[in-house]
């Protein structure tokens, strides 16, 4: 394989680029964080406001989720770095500036409002399919509505909406590689690019890149299955994380083993 | 006259309560529901004094689970005006218009009024415990300590007195029936809804469930709005029988002259069907 000759030099310029790629990998890390944590409180907030019984609340939050669904990150980005500094060119002494000039808090706020419009459907969705009894109960109870929400409905919404949220935040990290275009924001995927002068594309992006991101999307994905294990535990369905992790199977309570060799019964049916 | 209630003497049922100068407990005026074109409540009045125990018996569909979910406030009254405690629940008078009461006048009533449902509609992400403090500690800010306690005689008084730390799901349908009615009496209710209780129960288990609501009954003054199947338990525990038909009271009486000799023939008709099962 003549394909594979350059590789050790390659490794060798890897190695050259290390405290570069770190710096972006870390870069990824912190938009995928930040970024993943506004997207959720948007979702949130716009998600509880699309199942409102009120026009007045549910109106708005349909314009806002539509309107940051239906728009490209891309497009959004370029709107925020380039037409939005201009209000503060023209106004001098608006205040906001020091947000519109940094252009990592921008980043962030590209994505958390373009994947938390995503979430909001997520959020909402679950929502409406915690049963029509416990709300009733919760009535019954003379609970108010954040109440309710808080301490009954949320938790048991939550552990459905985790699957949704887990795709939609391996979604962000992948989509924290437009950010790249932003000035001044040197993530995983610019320094790809230089890796890849000294290299070829072959190796920085097909090889490190896709390394790179399959590890980060997995540790985002295993951390959110141990969410949605808790999440299920306290609903009183499937075992707690101790059982799951326990290197004696006969730990885990019988009920609790039969989801999982169904799923392994269907994945092989899958193949 | 109401007879001082003493959970000493598992006395015979006391008469019903007079239903003298004293304002009701719950008035019906004039109730209408409809859901959308289907009129399911039509020109409803009835009263309920204090203490007095009203079973609705009747076909399915004919209105009576709708009237416990209107005095819940968990159905919108088209029609009408409920009062509880001689205060309007959902709507008032005022100037000759039917103008819906505040939210906060609602909920100071509606904390009155407890529910047990069909589907017990435990919290599934809450402890038996948990479940049952809930509201009076953050609805009616009980302290904690008192809320606890409460809810541990509570257990006790419907047989459950060690499952305060285990989760719904782990329980069987009657047990969580037992909880359910529980949490109930937890807000202390002037006024205890039961929705067809026993209905999703293993028959086995319905008994134990009844036995302890003829309990609650003979130990404590609350007024109960009762919807059941079960004929032996209403004629029990019940001071009067109303009997529905078509969102229409078809007749009303003492338990003992309604199933021992109905007047009407509709009446007769059900409670034929319905006991013919026994």
């Amino acid at each position: 394989m003549d394909w594979f000759e350059d590789w050790p030099q390659y490794f060798e310029a890897l190695n050259n680029f290390s405290e570069r790629l770190i710096d972006g990998l870390l870069t990824t890390i912190q938009l995928t964080l930040l970024g993943g944590a506004l997207a959720f409180v948007v979702a949130v907030v716009l998600g509880l406001m699309a199942g409102s019984p009120s026009l007045w609340v549910r109106g708005p939050a349909r314009v806002i989720i539509e309107f940051f669904r239906g728009i490209s990150l891309l497009v959004l980005l370029f709107w925020m770095v380039y037409v939005l500094p201009l209000f503060w060119m023209a106004n001098p002494g608006l205040p906001g500036e020091d947000f519109v000039r940094n252009n990592f808090l921008i980043g962030i706020t590209a994505l958390g409002i373009n994947y938390g419009a995503y979430g909001a459907e997520a959020v909402r969705a679950s929502l409406t399919t915690v049963s029509k009894g416990q709300w009733e109960a919760t009535t019954a109870l003379s609970m108010s509505w954040p109440h309710k929400m808080r301490r009954i409905i949320f938790p048991q919404a939550w552990a459905l909406m985790i699957p949704s949220l887990t795709n939609l935040w391996v979604h962000l990290l992948k989509g924290s590689a437009i950010v790249y275009i932003l000035p001044g924001i040197n993530d995983l995927t610019f320094e790809l690019d230089n890796l890849r002068r000294p290299t070829d594309i072959w190796f920085s992006h097909a090889f490190v890149g896709l390394v790179s991101y399959f590890i980060l999307a997995l540790i985002l994905t295993l951390f959110m299955q141990i969410l949605e294990a808790r999440a299920k535990h306290k609903l009183g369905r499937g075992p707690s994380l101790r059982e799951i992790l326990s290197p004696d199977p006969k730990a885990a309570p019988p009920d609790a083993a039969v989801p999982v060799q169904q799923d392994a019964a269907q994945a092989k049916e899958g193949k | 006259m109401p007879t001082p209630t003493d959970p000493t003497v598992p006395a015979p049922r006391e008469a019903a309560p007079s239903s003298s100068a004293e304002t009701p407990v719950i008035e019906f005026t004039d109730v209408e529901k409809r859901f959308g074109d289907n009129v399911v409540l039509k020109d409803l009045n009835f009263t309920v004094s204090r203490g007095e125990r009203v079973t609705l018996i009747g076909p399915s569909g004919s209105g009576k689970t709708t009237i416990l979910r209107l005095v819940m406030t968990l159905e919108e009254l088209t029609g009408g005006y409920i009062f509880i405690d001689g205060e309007p629940l959902t709507h008032e008078e005022r100037n000759g218009k039917r103008v819906p009461v505040s939210k906060k006048r609602q909920k100071a009533l509606r904390t009155r009024i407890g529910m047990v449902f069909q589907q017990f509609n435990l919290f599934p992400n809450m402890t038996v415990l948990e479940n049952i403090i809930e509201a009076p500690i953050h609805v009616l800010g009980r302290p904690k300590k008192d809320a606890i306690e409460h809810a541990h005689s509570l257990l006790e008084q419907v047989g459950l007195p060690d499952k305060a730390d285990a989760h719904p799901t782990s329980l069987s349908g009657g047990q969580q029936q037992r909880v359910a009615i529980a949490r109930a009496l937890a807000m202390d209710p002037e006024i205890l809804l039961l929705d067809e209780v026993t209905s999703a129960l293993d028959p086995e288990v319905v008994g134990d469930v009844l036995n302890i609501l003829r309990e609650v009954a003979d130990t404590t003054n609350v007024t109960m709005l009762i919807v059941t199947h079960e004929m032996g338990f209403a004629r029990d525990v019940s001071h009067k029988v109303m009997m529905f038909d078509g969102g229409r009271v078809v007749e009303e009486g003492h338990p003992d002259k309604i199933f021992t000799n109905p007047e009407h023939e509709r009446t007769q008709k059900f409670l034929g069907a319905v006991l013919g099962h026994n």
